[in-house]
């Protein structure tokens, strides 16, 4: 057993360090969070040239090699850190979804864009009325021509006010639930086309997006017509090492903050009492099984095995350790920790309070909790659908 | 990053697995009620060098690493052994360390299997140690009493005070006779660091004891049909056991870190170790709480096997520390709060 990281890891780790303390300064970190928006276009350029943006890629399409363990470290950091790369990772989602769905021409026009971090890509998956159950889509792609016609809507398209395509879910055929998906890659920005601002507690800019008479042509329909669902289930396996370990880590290293510069009623530090160092010694403790479980995931992955149950034990895990940790640390603040992100005399600038906010949505988005609960006691414990 | 076992490894572990399923199956566990010891299993692991299997090679023993004990703990958790393999493995590496002539002398009755050896995890108070693990059934038990390190005999006639977990606990008075190992700084030093010990291999015992829990649980379910269908259908009973089954992944995860940091990192050792403890205290507690309660009126009658695993994970931990206090400790490792509150009040 070994429970090191690795040399290339933590080379790998430091590299990323680095590359945040340059580029992810004060003030973009500012801007992003005033306008909700994960995504800027200078830092993705600058991950590219940095040679951080096409890691794990195979190297025909340029990329930089890196195994599964090596892609969790740099996870780990850019959300420690809080990096803006939501944009990033749903655009390397669909790459990867057309490296093995899509044809020739898709992977020639996407795949080398993507890694250049000149395209972003948007998800168009989940509905108003769908929820987690995704195979419920009722948006409408009928063919005409050369071409398809969809109408409907879809919620959460996160950055579709800014993106250059919507990876869309749509249904082609109504007499089968599964079998009557199809996935597109739908340009943005055209007249059948409207996007709406849905805000969310944790400040994030989301979208609702509206279709009417919206085209695509039939070269941008991602796999077989009716083979919607198995090119988004491939899509999604790939994401192993998803958690939020890194994010207990963040808000552990807030609290801490707080607890050692905080005087209690006697002048003591806060850190000196028993109840706050229980606090914290619970939050360092889930911290550290989020990360195992991530890392375990991802250990898996690196050995070609498929962490069926294990991703979504590291996916229900953290994001609920995260929240009950928001929770727990947000009311060892005491009054001051209502003080918002940024507000004056927020305790370690409100980050406590801006983690229980986001931690509201990490158990909801990707698959809320129930699903992977249900994922993990049919698939891991066997039992009775 | 390698969290699967070596072929040794899963040898130890399957030759454990093999020797509990023969001597400790669960009529052995209730046959050993209400004692909870197995006077011919602790016979045949001492033979088979439970206790030298702990210790050193330059002190006698095997030089096992203290992952090697983790996951023998682990397995006696599984099956509920009732025989002190913890008490007496920690007890023995906290005689190596000492290393006085006293403490020598102590091993080497250990070892030999002439003598059973326990630790009272708590400092004695007004010359009595309360409930000592093992306490009544060992022939000796270490004894923290104010600085001094003492060697406490012990009646070891199964006298013990009825308990939750059916536990061989005794209460132990501090006689004349008690023996010197170590005094000052060094004994507690040494005696705190067997406490890490303890917390840890209880820690793995706790994960042996959640893991079967959740097999049972999920036996159970998958069996038993209500309202026309098996209960394991339902959301409220596959959901909560989907939850014990990912704690109980991550509790191993901990415990396995923590034995791995004991050789590699060891200035996380003792944080980590009181972390597991905590966690895995915390997991078995709810495994076998669900485990329990989903079979409904039955989990509640002697009768089943799922009250053992309830009755134990909670007392195992208990007479040590509970979770809160645990996590305190990992908390005072973590900032050394001992140091801070030291120089605050100097200052």
């Amino acid at each position: 057993m070994d429970f090191r990281i690795g040399e290339r890891g933590e080379s790998l780790r430091a590299e990323v360090r680095a590359f945040l303390d340059e580029h992810l300064t004060d003030e973009l970190s500012e801007r992003c969070h005033r306008t909700g928006v994960a995504h800027d276009e200078g830092f993705v350029r600058a991950m590219h040239e940095a040679g951080l943006l096409a890691l794990g890629w195979p190297e025909e399409w340029g990329g930089r090699p890196c195994d599964p363990l090596g892609l969790c470290v740099v996870e780990e950091e850019l959300s420690k850190a809080e990096a803006p790369t939501y944009g990033v990772s749903t655009t390397h989602m669909v790459a990867r979804a057309i490296l093995h769905g899509g044809n020739d021409r898709q992977r020639a026009e996407i795949i080398p864009r993507a890694l250049r971090g000149e395209i972003l890509i948007v998800l168009g998956f989940t509905e108003p009325e769908c929820g987690s159950d995704l195979a419920a889509a009722r948006t409408r792609a009928v063919r005409d021509g050369d071409e398809w016609v969809i109408n409907g809507s879809k919620m959460f398209t996160t950055n579709a006010h800014i993106g250059d395509h919507v990876f869309l879910l749509a249904r082609t055929d109504t007499s089968s639930k599964h079998a009557g998906l199809t996935v597109f890659l739908v340009p943005l920005g055209q007249p059948g086309i409207e996007v709406q601002a849905v805000r969310t507690i944790s400040g994030e800019r989301t979208n609702i997006t509206y279709y009417r008479d919206a085209r695509v042509h039939d070269d941008w329909r991602i796999g077989e017509v009716g083979g919607g669902w198995r090119v988004l289930g491939e899509a999604l396996q790939e994401e192993h090492s998803t958690g939020f370990g890194a994010s207990m880590l963040s808000l552990l290293e807030a609290a801490e903050g707080w607890a050692r510069t905080a005087r209690g009623g006697s002048g003591r530090p806060r850190i000196a009492d028993p109840d706050v160092r229980e606090r914290l010694g619970r939050c360092a403790a889930e911290a550290e099984v989020s990360l195992l479980l991530q890392r375990r995931a991802a250990a898996m992955a690196q050995r070609g095995d498929i962490p069926v149950a294990e991703g979504p034990m590291a996916k229900l895990f953290s994001s609920e350790a995260l929240t009950r940790a928001a929770e727990d640390l947000f009311d060892l603040l005491g009054p001051d920790a209502v003080r918002s992100r940024l507000s004056p005399g927020a305790p370690e600038g409100g980050r406590v309070e801006h983690s229980l906010r986001f931690s509201l949505g990490t158990t909801i988005y990707g698959g809320t909790s129930e699903i992977q609960r249900g994922i993990i006691a049919r698939r891991g414990l066997g039992l009775p659908r | 990053m390698d969290v699967g076992l070596s072929d040794e490894q899963r040898q130890l572990v399957a030759s454990f697995t093999a020797l509990f399923g023969d001597a400790a199956s669960p009529s052995h566990v209730r046959a050993a009620e209400p004692l909870g010891f197995d006077p011919r299993l602790w016979d045949a692991l001492r033979d088979a060098g439970i206790v030298a299997m702990a210790v050193g090679e330059e002190d006698g023993g095997w030089g096992a690493e203290p992952l090697d004990l983790a996951l023998v703990a682990e397995v006696q958790g599984r099956f509920l052994a009732p025989a002190p393999i913890v008490e007496a493995q920690v007890a023995a590496r906290l005689l190596a360390r000492l290393g006085t002539p006293s403490a020598a002398a102590a091993l080497a009755a250990a070892l030999a299997g002439e003598r059973t050896v326990t630790l009272a995890v708590h400092p004695a108070r007004d010359g009595a140690a309360g409930l000592v693990p093992a306490g009544a059934v060992a022939d000796d038990a270490l004894v923290m009493d104010g600085e001094r390190l003492l060697l406490v005999r012990s009646a070891g006639d199964g006298a013990q005070p009825e308990n939750l977990g059916s536990m061989p606990l005794a209460d132990l008075r501090v006689g004349p006779d008690a023996v010197l190992l170590a005094s000052g700084p060094a004994a507690e030093a040494a005696h705190e660091a067997a406490l890490d010990e303890f917390l840890l291999l209880t820690a793995a015992a706790q994960v042996g004891i959640a893991a079967r829990a959740v097999e049972i649980g999920v036996g159970y379910v998958t069996e038993r049909r209500a309202f026309g269908v098996p209960i394991g259908t339902f959301q409220t009973i596959a959901h909560a056991l989907a939850d014990s089954a990912t704690a109980v992944d991550g509790a191993r995860l901990l415990g396995h870190e923590a034995a791995w940091a004991y050789g590699e990192e060891p200035e996380r050792f003792a944080e980590l170790a009181a972390m597991a403890f905590a966690f895995a205290t915390e997991t078995a507690r709810d495994a076998t709480y669900r485990a329990l309660h989903f079979h409904g009126g039955y989990g509640f009658t002697d009768e089943y096997d799922i009250q053992l695993y309830y009755r134990r994970a909670r007392a195992w931990s208990a007479v040590c520390l509970e979770p809160r206090a645990a996590y305190r400790r990992a908390a005072d490792r973590r900032y050394g709060i001992a140091q801070m509150e030291e120089q605050w009040t100097s200052a």
